[in-house]
């Protein structure tokens, strides 16, 4: 084959691999838009489950991931930032900043089961939490941590090094630069970070189903009683076949929140973008 | 004074935040260790590892159809995404117009966050289905439905890493190759893939790790039979799918509960053991020359 041809079959391959990976995300999200929007109704979206899910909704479910998800941020973001600031204003780049980042890394490489085990032996048992929603939110802040972390840090670094130095000029001390001069610049990334831990926390499915989740369909009163939660009910429902319907109908909500995060996210970073 | 005294509070505080990660992954490490090496005090390490049979109302314990499962389920999803990813990441770094690849990245960023039991309900409904009815066998619940489903899961894993890697690879390389007279394509093959090679394998072992510590997609759709497989077209069940399946059935302290975490320590060193060959192979940056 003449070299020059087979220079733009190779480059069709690679268009195609792309169009590829992209139609699978379209097919995976337009199906479970397709089945799962007959199953949406305000009443599927306020009200219990009936008969294990079969019938009703799946109210319980979403103030169940909301209470797991916000606890897990709540919890991640000040250990996440903190950390962050320690290792871009506080210390100098070498042994001790490769370990913090080993260690994150590390953390963020675990594999979610792993985390529904400790959860079980440290949280629930060990320290005697019980299956709750302490006991899940905070295997997700474990979970969550290095996403926060990492974005942090990017964010932190970012801020131009001669803001500092201009605030430190007027007498600032290292506190208030930090507080005046680096957090507000780097906010936005921060959240950004924030919520794409929330979108993975409200996802996790295997270490809710060890700590957190149960298919009683009550209404959580405190966090130390457990809770329904959209993964795991939709888990319930497609493996025991359930009810396909009630099934998709629930992983549509899950998508939609996944989706609205994934929106927020892209919009933060080109209103940053934009401004530099 | 104070004001300096309060800055070492503070600093201390971060330092602990810091550290966070670690403390955890020790945490981790004690809590996994405690409740599983006790399995060996029923069964030995290597009959553990070995033992064509789990029958825990027996207290016979032997992992190896999971961890043949595991292997398989991984080499298959393997074989489907490293292709695909890399031909994806190459398109990016080198051929992508930026209007085209800023419609891209975000769509490869939202297949990564996709839930995995999404995953698993679309890999049921869809692969399993496909897969029988093409293959006219009596159930699609097959090693190769949960090789289709992790190979998508790891795509975003394998594309944004070598696509970092091959970014990395500095333009004068190519320039070099492209003024001999080489084509673009011949360029990529033989100068810029080359050059980028510790990256995507970074990518690759990555995912690996990714494609065996996962749980909710697989589960749904492999069938979960406690047999060794022998071929892509049987049922089989991955380590992880027994920890999920079982954990809800054993008594806390029995046997049969510190054999699954048992389970749960063998599945940590093999991550483990893939992180940091991943770091390492990150590590080694460009290939120069």
């Amino acid at each position: 084959m003449d070299r020059h041809t087979k220079d733009k079959l190779m480059k069709g391959i690679l268009w195609a691999s792309a169009i590829l990976t992209i139609a699978v995300l379209l097919i995976i999200i337009g199906f479970i838009v397709v089945k799962g929007s007959p199953a949406i109704s305000w009443e599927f979206l306020t009200t219990k489950p009936l008969r294990s899910g079969r019938l009703g909704g799946i109210y319980p479910a979403i103030i169940g991931t909301i209470y797991l998800a916000g606890m897990a941020v709540i919890v991640a973001t000040p250990i996440g930032v903190g950390g962050a600031l320690f290792l871009t204003e506080f210390t100098r780049e070498g042994k001790i900043t490769k370990a913090i980042r080993f260690g994150a890394d590390t953390l963020n490489g675990i594999p979610s089961i792993i985390f529904g085990l400790f959860g079980f032996s440290f949280l629930v048992f060990y320290l005697g939490l019980g299956i709750s929603i302490l006991s899940g939110g905070l295997t997700l802040a474990f979970m969550i941590l290095p996403t926060i972390f990492r974005a942090s840090e990017e964010a932190i670094r970012a801020v131009p090094i001669w803001d500092k130095e201009g605030s430190y000029a007027l007498g600032a001390s290292k506190l208030q630069t930090i507080w005046k001069v680096v957090m507000p610049q780097s906010v936005s990334g921060i959240v950004t970070g924030i919520i794409l831990g929330l979108g993975r926390a409200a996802g996790e499915t295997a270490p809710i189903i060890f700590t957190a989740a149960i298919l009683n369909p009550v209404l959580p009163k405190s966090i130390m009683q457990p809770t329904m939660a959209l993964p795991a009910h939709l888990y319930t429902l497609t493996s025991e076949g359930i009810s396909m319907e009630n099934a998709f109908g629930t992983a549509l909500v899950l998508i939609v929140m996944v989706l609205i995060f994934n929106f927020a996210v892209s919009i933060i970073r080109k209103k940053k973008s934009i401004r530099r | 004074m104070s004001r300096r005294l309060n800055e070492d509070v503070i600093k201390s505080l971060l330092l602990v935040c810091a550290f966070f990660s670690m403390i955890i992954i020790f945490l981790i490490i004690i809590f996994l260790f405690k409740e599983g090496l006790e399995a060996f005090t029923y069964t030995n390490v290597f009959d553990f590892l070995t033992g064509t049979e789990w029958v825990p109302k027996n207290n016979i314990y032997g992992a190896a159809p999971f961890i043949i499962s595991s292997l398989f389920v991984t080499a298959g999803a393997i074989i489907i995404a490293v292709p695909i990813g890399i031909l994806t990441a190459i398109f990016m770094a080198e051929i992508a117009p930026s209007s085209v690849r800023e419609i891209v990245k975000p769509a490869i960023e939202l297949l990564a966050g996709i839930p995995s039991v999404i995953y698993g309900l679309f890999g049921l409904i869809i692969i399993v289905k496909y897969i029988r009815i093409t293959l006219d066998i009596p159930s699609g619940e097959t090693i190769l439905a949960g090789s289709v489903i992790l190979a998508i899961m790891i795509l975003p894993t394998i594309i944004s890493i070598s696509e970092d890697a091959i970014r990395q690879v500095p333009r004068a390389y190519k320039e070099g190759s492209c003024a001999l007279g080489a084509t673009h394509w011949e360029s990529i093959r033989r100068i810029i893939v080359p050059s980028a090679s510790s990256g995507i394998m970074a990518s690759i072992i990555l995912g690996v790790g990714r494609a065996i510590g996962e749980t909710m997609a697989v589960v749904l759709v492999v069938g979960n039979v406690e047999k060794i497989p022998t071929s892509f077209f049987d049922a089989g069940e991955p380590l992880t799918s027994t920890i999920l399946l079982e954990m809800g059935e054993a008594a806390v302290g029995s046997a049969h509960y510190h054999s699954i975490f048992a389970l749960g320590i063998f599945l940590f060193v093999i991550v483990m053991i893939l992180n940091i060959a991943s770091n390492f192979w990150l590590g080694r940056g460009v290939r120069h020359g």
